[in-house]
């Protein structure tokens, strides 16, 4: 039985996984930066993370009553992601490696959200649509990597969703009982006319974004604006990916990352993937945000494929662009 | 097809798309080509009324201006943008993506040029297709290559939109004609110069390799190393 320890500190979560090849979650332990106002402090995250990190790796090796000699290898999340967040992950698991001899892994964290959805979903050939709070990324399995359908031109669907309902005075926190502000705020909304941008496979939120807080500020009601911005975000990324199946032939989509724990965005899916015969596939809430567990699963993918690197050589990479990673299973 | 029942009929349909259906058929004594735009439940009905009303609006906007500038396009017949229908005269004709692999050099070269011609046309009169593939261009029986699909067509607003035109092409041409891609592209750029002037052509395809560099499309992306 093969054991990795995987560690993830990309954005807003610490987390520490660990898993076995049978396979097995043998733990999950996270902690999370919340913002007391505004979005994420790239140092203050980093910093809250350096303070609960020894507690988190440990809480992780009590879950899964072991040692850490009982490790095999030690798996970091190196990018995509926040600089001085993704280096106290980075930091932790080469301290880790080098002091009890174990090989690290280098992770993608887009990749590793992609696997763990392949894995606890069983989809097999997914069309796959990658939402999160710094992603908005349509992919698909080609020729050993993910090749990239479409993908937003400026912001993340994620970062348009916080940034919207903060703005409106909304938020923090962004997610209350798991459920978005914006999907609760969207409630009893009507209809107002703001831009819809599809540029041939891309999706863009930013128009949209000046756009739904001008017509805040011209006194539009805040539930129209929820309703009509979300409609607009939603239904741009659902016309891509239909697209996106249209081209490749696919018969799967595989919903990844924290906005896919929107229940509203999935039925949007849903509703398309009746009329096209698609099977929807979606992650499950608690590993659609970023987790330890799927760095941990991933590395594993890679260890038992003989790719480690040197600590020395683990260096962060802030822009690690998906479709730059071999995926050799 | 709610307008054909009563003065046309729809024969065959050609092609279901993720946006639109394809079909031919006859209208009003023409063989036409019709063009539905699909209604998608996941949209609100308001989003989806406003979107299939604008983008139709603005195709048959762009195919008639095109089609009197004198480019080689579709004629529109008719139009029912609420509805999301353009019926358009049906162009007779190859499609060139698979003309080009029984054609000589000769006449491929020739083909490719007169593409160029048009797409030049089509810059000139201050429109971006959007979607410059082989499989959008039609070898007539004469020779000469007529340009159709204009949905993702958008007035130009700055040397970038031309830029990503070719630069589309490029990449079609790289991946469905690889083994004659460059001198297919010298034969397109030859017949598109011809219109654009060497001037904006060289700054155009300067702009395209600025774009090639910049990464932002699926085989020529690139990894910016940092750290």
């Amino acid at each position: 039985m093969v054991i990795v320890l995987g560690v993830e500190s990309t954005a807003h979560t610490f987390g520490v996984g660990i898993v076995s090849d049978e396979p097995r979650i043998l733990a999950d332990s996270r902690f999370n930066y919340v913002p007391e106002k505004g979005g994420i402090h790239p140092r203050e995250a980093a910093d809250s993370f350096i303070k609960n990190a020894p507690r988190v790796l440990r809480e992780a090796l009590v879950q899964a009553n072991l040692t850490i000699e009982s490790i095999d290898a030690i798996a970091v999340a190196l990018g995509p992601g926040l600089g001085p967040c993704l280096r106290v992950g980075a930091t932790a698991a080469r301290a880790l490696a080098s002091y009890y001899g174990k090989p690290l892994v280098p992770v993608n964290h887009a990749v590793a959200h992609i696997e763990i959805g392949r894995m606890l979903t069983g989809a097999r050939d997914p069309l796959v649509v990658y939402i999160s709070g710094g992603n908005t990324i349509i992919a698909a399995l080609h020729g050993g990597r993910y090749r990239i359908f479409g993908e937003t031109l400026d912001m993340a669907l994620g970062n348009f969703m916080d940034t919207l309902v903060r703005e409106l005075g909304l938020a923090p926190p962004y997610i209350v009982n798991g459920v978005h502000v914006l999907d609760r705020c969207s409630e009893g909304g009507k209809f107002i006319d703001l831009p819809y941008v599809v540029k041939g496979q891309d999706t863009s939120y930013s128009g949209l974004l000046t756009a739904a807080l001008k017509a805040y500020k011209s006194g539009a009601r805040t539930e129209d604006i929820c309703f009509s911005a979300r409609e607009i975000a939603y239904s741009s990324l659902v016309e891509v990916a239909e697209r996106g199946v249209a081209q490749l032939g696919k018969k799967e989509v595989l919903l990844v990352g924290g906005v896919a724990a929107s229940r509203y965005l999935v039925e949007k899916f849903k509703t398309m993937s009746e009329y096209r015969n698609l099977r929807i596939y979606v992650v499950p809430p608690k590993y659609a945000v970023d987790n330890g567990v799927m760095i941990a699963w991933t590395g594993l993918q890679l260890f038992k494929k003989g790719v480690t690197v040197e600590p020395e050589r683990a260096v962060v990479r802030q822009r690690w662009r998906l479709d730059s990673v071999d995926v050799h299973w | 097809m709610t307008a054909s029942t009563y003065i046309g009929r729809v024969d065959k349909v050609i092609y279901l798309g993720a946006e639109a259906l394809v079909a031919e058929g006859e209208f009003l004594g023409r063989r036409v080509v019709f063009k539905q735009r699909i209604s998608k439940p996941y949209r609100a009905p308001e989003l989806d009324k406003v979107i299939i009303h604008r983008r139709t609006l603005s195709e048959a906007r762009i195919l008639t201006l095109l089609e009197q500038a004198g480019v080689r396009v579709p004629r529109p017949v008719f139009i029912d943008p609420l509805v999301g229908l353009i019926v358009m005269e049906k162009v007779e004709g190859v499609v060139l993506r698979d003309a080009l692999k029984d054609l000589d050099r000769e006449s491929a070269c020739r083909a490719m040029a007169s593409a160029g011609t048009e797409i030049g046309k089509i810059h000139r009169a201050g429109v971006a297709h959007g979607d410059v593939t082989t499989s959008n261009m039609i070898l007539s029986k004469d020779g000469s290559v007529y340009i159709v699909d204009l949905g993702l067509a958008k007035h130009i607003e700055d040397i970038e939109d031309m830029a990503v035109d070719i630069h589309l092409l490029i990449r079609v041409l790289e991946s469905s004609h690889y083994l004659v891609k460059d001198e297919l592209f010298k034969c397109f750029i030859s017949g598109y110069r011809e219109i654009v002037g060497d001037d904006l052509t060289r700054k155009i395809l300067d702009k395209v390799s600025e774009i090639r560099m910049r990464g932002r499309y699926v085989e020529e992306r690139r990894v910016r190393k940092t750290n």
